[in-house]
């Protein structure tokens, strides 16, 4: 591959630590059930990888405290994306959404929201499945820069950053522990 | 790892993590085919066109569904009804096909070397659909991504290939993927049918079927190609059929009870395969051709998705 070593990247910022990170997912379990009238019809779709284990957490979370067992689904939408053969070997983890989305109100989740791009994606991947009542979203952080008409439903926090900054979500699924960073690129 | 090559031509240039790129790759995209739309925006206004010299059922329907659920636009050229039957050459042709820019050519051609040949000329990406008695490679790929999703692994499998070897691009090409994999290979058939390069290959010889789908854990029966042969290389269809046709009687008491029996098509039912065999429980013929599509979905998308300036 041609592309250029990146420079590794320090980190700038912790953001919300373990304790933070499930107040929020805590309080947008609630939000969903708040804004839908409980969890009937509902469904989750994770986007890979992270926004999986977010949206199993969040189901999670919803048994708690409501009692209602939701589905949850992965999407990969490498298949949609609009920049393919500029990014490389496009990489196929497959989508898995095991039930009709047809009459639901499927709740996207993801971990970081950026350009909107990856949404956009994510949309039409959702309605090429069938007709959902609504598609909702929810994300852990959104850090702003939108290139697409596109806001979140829910949100964990959000996070005014500059463009040559990322934001890392660290998950235990992953990453053996639970946290939220902002990195910037090492100084030559 | 990336995917970093302009073509794809043979099993024998590709290594082992290339080769699983390729089935993961596939795996992964079989999902589309039990959508009810089945059609992902992935390859919109890219262009593929198939360029087969020679008759095809299945690589050619496979390729153009695979396009299609890709958004391609697939664009179907063979020999007959061309301006090959006016004498154009073919290089000539693949010229002015190259000129109208497609992303990706498919040939299948009865000479070995074909697709190489193409691309040596083209701008464009190649794949090689079979080029006479050389290999296969989607073939081979999806006899790879069958017998994973059956068996689960490909370490330490034993594979026995019988039949009609000599004429067999599958043959080829299967035995490079099997053993770049960490799989056993054994030939077998009549020896004016077995090639003598197969021991380089890494594969081991039999010149009996019992005594080769003894002990293995796929069956891969090869179709006696009699249209390609021009000596008189075995005695007649059915002294072959007597000796070299898998049969549930052979099966019973030779085989293992959870060996997989697969065929790359088409089938002469009654030569090499009875049609109990052929359409028995430990069949997977029909599988192979659902993969088929995954496997050219996969590749396709690998060569149009290239990022711009990778590579050679």
């Amino acid at each position: 591959m041609s592309s250029p070593v990146p420079r590794r990247p320090r980190e700038k910022a912790q953001v919300l630590d373990e304790t933070a990170l499930d107040r929020a997912l805590t309080r947008i379990a609630h939000e969903i059930l708040e804004k839908n009238g409980g969890a009937k019809d509902l469904a989750f779709v994770g986007l890979r990888t992270r926004g999986v284990s977010l949206a199993h957490r969040l189901a999670a979370k919803i048994a708690q405290i409501d009692g209602t067992a939701l589905p949850v689904g992965t999407l990969d939408i490498t298949l949609y994306r609009d920049d393919l053969g500029m990014r490389g070997t496009p990489v196929i983890r497959g989508t898995d959404i095991p039930f009709s989305i047809k009459d639901k109100t499927v709740v996207l989740v993801d971990d970081v929201l950026f350009t909107g791009r990856t949404i956009r994606a994510a949309l039409d991947a959702i309605i090429d499945l069938g007709r959902p009542t609504a598609i909702q979203l929810a994300c852990l952080v959104d850090r702003g820069h939108r290139e697409l008409p596109i806001r979140p439903d829910y949100v964990g926090k959000n996070l005014p950053t500059s463009r040559r900054e990322t934001v890392a979500v660290r998950l235990r699924e992953h990453d053996g522990e639970d946290r939220v960073v902002i990195e910037e690129p090492e100084e030559a | 790892m990336g995917w970093t090559r302009k073509d794809l031509l043979s099993m024998r240039e590709l290594d082992a993590a290339e080769i699983t790129l390729l089935v993961d790759t596939a795996a992964s995209l079989q999902e589309i085919a039990s959508r009810d739309i089945k059609k992902v925006p992935a390859l919109r206004g890219k262009t593929v066109v198939n360029l087969f010299y020679e008759a095809s059922t299945r690589t050619r329907t496979s390729f153009e569904i695979a396009g299609k659920w890709l958004s391609a636009d697939v664009i179907n050229f063979s020999a007959s009804g061309s301006s090959t039957s006016k004498g154009e050459s073919f290089i000539d042709t693949a010229k002015n096909i190259a000129a109208m820019s497609p992303d990706v050519v498919v040939v299948r051609h009865s000479s070995a070397g074909a697709a190489d040949l193409l691309a040596r000329t083209l701008p464009c990406a190649i794949v090689n659909a079979g080029d006479g008695a050389h290999e296969h490679p989607t073939q081979a790929l999806l006899d790879l991504l069958t017998i994973r999703e059956k068996k689960g692994h490909f370490e330490g499998l034993h594979v026995a290939i019988i039949g009609d070897v000599a004429h067999s691009r599958v043959a080829r090409s299967d035995i490079h993927g099997m053993r770049k994999l960490g799989m056993t290979v054994t030939v077998a058939g009549p020896p004016t049918l077995i090639p003598p390069f197969v021991q380089e290959l890494g594969a081991k010889v039999s010149y009996r079927l019992e005594d080769a789908i003894g002990d293995v854990d796929v069956i891969m029966m090869l179709r006696l190609q009699q249209e390609r042969m021009t000596a008189g290389l075995i005695p007649s269809t059915r002294e072959y059929a007597r000796f070299w046709g898998l049969t549930l009687d052979k099966l019973a008491r030779h085989a293992r009870p959870d060996v997989l029996i697969m065929h790359p098509g088409p089938v002469n039912r009654g030569i090499e395969l009875s049609p109990e065999v052929a359409d028995g429980p430990y069949s997977v013929i029909l599988d192979q051709v659902s993969r088929g599509v995954a496997v050219r979905m996969g590749v396709l998308l690998l060569l149009a998705g290239r990022r711009e300036g990778d590579g050679a």
